[in-house]
């Protein structure tokens, strides 16, 4: 952790830091330091404490003990926001504009240009227009949230940053939701706000992401310091490593042959639904079937109407070799057909509830006896899921708002299988959690398919398509352009066909 | 080291749980003290006959909060309760002075008019489910609207003045408020057993627990394969039920129906349930509350006839009084859980 002579002083540094949540310890003495114009990356698996680690740095919790100096002046930060007035903003993983209001209220809002106890909206206007042509954004002050993509609003998010003279900006996984496009762009104005001096701190899961855009990486693990360096000696391999502090050569499992004579368990004939189609596939028996795409082209659109979630306008499902025609979700479930939700918090969990009952929900008629529930049943589900599918809560009433996120994922996965389903749709089976469940969830897949459940996986990850699946269809605006076997699913020909370079003549 | 994570862990537990416990028991010891305050104003509160009367009176609410009930936990509001109490009881005198040449005055009749009851309460109330399920429109508005409908109805069946029962049909239907078995008068033995029904079916069913799920989060039921929109239609059928079922031991009381029958009942429905600790915004329903909460509503007016040290006419504030701070009790203890 040599500092060269020439880096400028820091603006904000934590020392020592540690942090209990009552008798609960989170962090253990972690120091990490931001300069202006670099970009630090924190990494780390769900639980190392790196939102915690945040949380301090931007005023939201108090450490328990260490110490954090601003522009080398020991401070105590003001609470709840308050240190953006120091210059210290956090962006939350959950956007934090009112939906409603346009941009340019977004980004004045609570601090309103005023003249004669009147908005002065023309000035604030010109000034938000500013702020978006420095950053190259391509939207109106007039829009309203609502309308936007979400790169759109994170980057609403940095202008209002921005425009409150940030100095330190600290985002919590920026990049979780854009795809590979829109990552782009949002790294192209993190380089912008660098170069005026603005220092970064940010979180991701993606280390390919962190290799490319951080300056510096700082390592946490079990809420312990393990390591700060200059990404230039890092490769993500190694950061994976060092996250997870033991080799991870197997984070995916070997592949097992499919067996391409096996019986189709799911034929799609031109299905047409609202925003998809005509499309055509078959997924056959114990087949792991990689859907990818850009965001929005239509992959998760497609298998909402195969499963009843939103209606079908055209087009046959044979499921089975018996025709299914539209189903409802019920209907779907009963006859082996199951879809996880790339939402889990939105439309995958009762975040207020405890596990039980969500663990039960989707497959609730199966535990029904006399009428009623069957307690002791719903009860046994859950112990047979907690040790099936690595479940950790430190306490098992805990509201499921309250877990990790990697820890709601394998929840909403024991949660569909509670159905036993033969055909079960992934969708962004990994989104937001850390290398270690993703390896597991990567296995539990595998297993899946070696014991003739067939798994669809959408995901916009790539490396994780090419890693599990053995044969890859690519979808663009809402159609199949290509389907990808063997070899040939790699990168380079999944992009192609994903950015509409090339097109299979399919059928 | 370990002993002492240990007791701290027994320690947070034990402080944990009076939180929890406190939002089960806090409606009970509200209307234990409630009781006491009767007591020590005026001991013939805690007399055999002023506490059947409290517990007749507190049916009517406590019977259409029990529906409320399921409305609210699945997310829902129903306003037109109390319009449809008029408008049924209303229908059911019109038709059982009708049936009087042909059936007679016995009881053939008054089954009759309680079989019409039924079947106006399931109507009524799928109305207003399918209003909001398969119209999509928001269950406030839906249910202002038939408000106001059944409301203006019983004023116009009644012409402007008051739907009697036919005198010799009173005399037949009359038991069924003023008789009692086993020491109890019938309408609670209709509220106890509403309310036995209602527990289990919110608590014990699949159907509960898909009513809890709506009101937690619709999008998840969905995608729960829960058919949202027919369990949601179904609460409303239940609470259509209820309120049929509270018409039915309200009728033989006056023996008659019109415009300011049931007035404000929607409210005090509303209220009991909130009293009891259910959230209005849906997801979290208690049967056992939303009965305590009936019981506190009816002995507060109980306890204000009894006494003059407060007015009766100020019967609705302190039942105003009474809703605020039940709520913010339960807010302050959330509060309370949060932080630690």
């Amino acid at each position: 952790m040599n500092v060269e002579p020439a880096t400028p002083a820091a603006i904000i540094e934590a020392v020592n830091i540690s942090k209990s949540f009552g008798p609960v310890p989170v962090l253990f003495s972690v120091s990490m330091d931001v300069r202006p114009g670099e970009v630090h990356a924190l990494i780390g698996e769900n639980g190392a404490g790196k939102s915690t680690l945040m949380k301090i740095l931007s005023g939201f919790h108090d450490p328990t003990s260490g110490q954090i100096r601003l522009d080398g002046e020991k401070t105590a930060l003001p609470a709840n926001g308050g240190a953006e007035s120091l210059g210290i903003v956090l962006i939350h993983q959950e956007l934090n504009l009112a939906e409603q209001m346009t941009v340019e209220e977004n980004v004045f809002l609570g601090r309103e240009i005023r003249s004669k106890g009147f908005l002065d909206k023309a000035a604030m206007r010109a000034a938000v227009q500013t702020y978006l042509d420095e950053i190259g954004l391509d939207i109106s002050p007039t829009d309203r949230i609502s309308d936007l993509t979400i790169a759109q609003k994170q980057m609403v998010e940095i202008v209002k940053a921005v425009s409150r003279n940030a100095r330190i900006l600290i985002m919590d996984e920026p990049t979780a939701v854009l795809t590979e496009e829109e990552t782009d762009v949002f790294f192209r104005q993190v380089e912008k706000l660098k170069k005026s001096g603005v220092g970064i701190v940010f979180v991701s899961h993606k280390l390919n992401e962190v290799k490319t855009i951080a300056d510096r990486v700082t390592i946490l693990r079990d809420g312990q310091w393990i390591d700060t360096r200059a990404s230039n000696d890092l490769t993500p391999d190694m950061m994976a490593q060092m996250m997870v502090g033991r080799e991870l050569s197997d984070l995916y499992p070997p592949m097992h042959e499919a067996d391409i004579d096996a019986e189709l368990v799911l034929e799609v004939d031109n299905l047409v639904a609202p925003g998809v189609g005509p499309v055509s596939f078959a997924l056959r028996k114990g087949e792991i079937l990689g859907f990818s795409g850009l965001i929005g082209s239509g992959r998760t659109a497609v298998f909402e109407a195969i499963c009843g979630l939103n209606p079908i306008e055209g087009g046959s499902i044979k499921l089975f070799g018996r025709d299914a025609g539209p189903m409802t979700v019920a209907a779907a479930r009963d006859q082996g057909l199951a879809y996880l939700t790339k939402d889990r918090k939105e439309k995958g969990l009762l975040l207020d509830k405890q596990m039980q009952p969500n663990l039960t929900l989707f497959a609730l008629p199966k535990f029904v006896k006399n009428f009623g529930l069957d307690r002791k049943a719903e009860e046994d589900a859950l112990n047979r899921a907690i040790r099936r599918f690595d479940v950790r809560a430190k306490d098992r009433n805990i509201t499921v708002g309250k877990l990790s996120g990697g820890n709601q994922q394998k929840l909403l996965l024991a949660k569909i299988m509670e159905c036993d389903p033969k055909i079960v749709i992934i969708d962004e089976p990994t989104r937001g959690i850390d290398v270690g469940t993703k390896q597991q969830i990567y296995h539990f897949i595998a297993a899946l398919a070696a014991e003739g459940v067939s798994v669809v996986v959408i995901s916009s990850e790539m490396p994780e398509i090419i890693g599990i699946c053995h044969r890859v269809v690519v979808m663009r605006e809402g159609h199949i352009t290509g389907v990808l076997t063997g070899d040939h699913i790699n990168e380079n020909e999944i992009m192609r066909y994903a950015a509409g370079l090339k097109r299979e003549d399919l059928q | 080291m370990t002993m002492m994570t240990a007791s701290d862990d027994t320690a947070t537990k034990q402080a944990k749980r009076p939180s929890v416990d406190f939002k089960t028991i806090g409606p009970a010891l509200a209307l234990l003290i409630l009781c006491v305050i009767g007591f020590m104003l005026n001991p013939a509160f805690v007399s055999e006959g002023n506490l059947t009367n409290l517990l007749t009176r507190s049916a009517f609410i406590g019977i259409i909060a029990v529906g409320a009930t399921f409305v609210i936990t699945a997310g829902g509001i129903d306003l037109s309760v109390g319009s449809m109490a008029a408008a049924i009881a209303g229908v059911m005198i019109i038709i059982m002075n009708g049936a009087v040449e042909t059936m007679g005055t016995g009881l053939a009749t008054v089954l009759l008019g309680c079989g019409c009851a039924l079947v106006l309460g399931i109507g009524a109330g799928w109305i207003n489910g399918a209003l909001t399920t398969k119209g999509k429109i928001e269950a406030f508005i839906v249910t202002l609207g038939t408000m106001g409908i059944y409301r203006s109805l019983v004023t116009y069946f009644a012409d402007g003045g008051t739907l009697s029962l036919n005198f010799d049909i009173r005399g037949t239907y009359r038991p069924v408020y003023y008789d009692s078995f086993l020491g109890l008068p019938y309408p609670v033995w209709v509220f106890i057993c509403v309310a036995i029904c209602g527990w289990l079916l919110l608590n014990r069913t699949a159907f509960g627990r898909y009513c809890t799920a709506i009101g937690s989060n619709e999008a998840v039921a969905k995608y729960s394969a829960i058919n949202v929109d027919r369990v949601k239609t179904l609460t409303y059928v239940i609470q259509g039920l209820c309120v049929a079922f509270a018409t039915i031991i309200y009728v033989p009381r006056l023996g008659s129906a019109s415009a300011s029958t049931g007035v404000l009942w929607e409210l005090e429905a509303i209220a009991a349930v909130i009293i009891g600790g259910t959230v209005l915004k849906g997801g979290y329903g208690r049967i056992g509350g939303t009965i305590l909460g009936a019981l506190i509503l009816t002995t507060i007016g109980n306890i204000l006839n009894f006494t003059d040290l407060i007015s009766n006419y100020l019967n609705g504030t302190m039942q105003g009084l009474i809703i605020i701070v039940a709520v913010f009790l339960q807010r302050s203890d959330w509060k309370l859980g949060k932080s630690k």
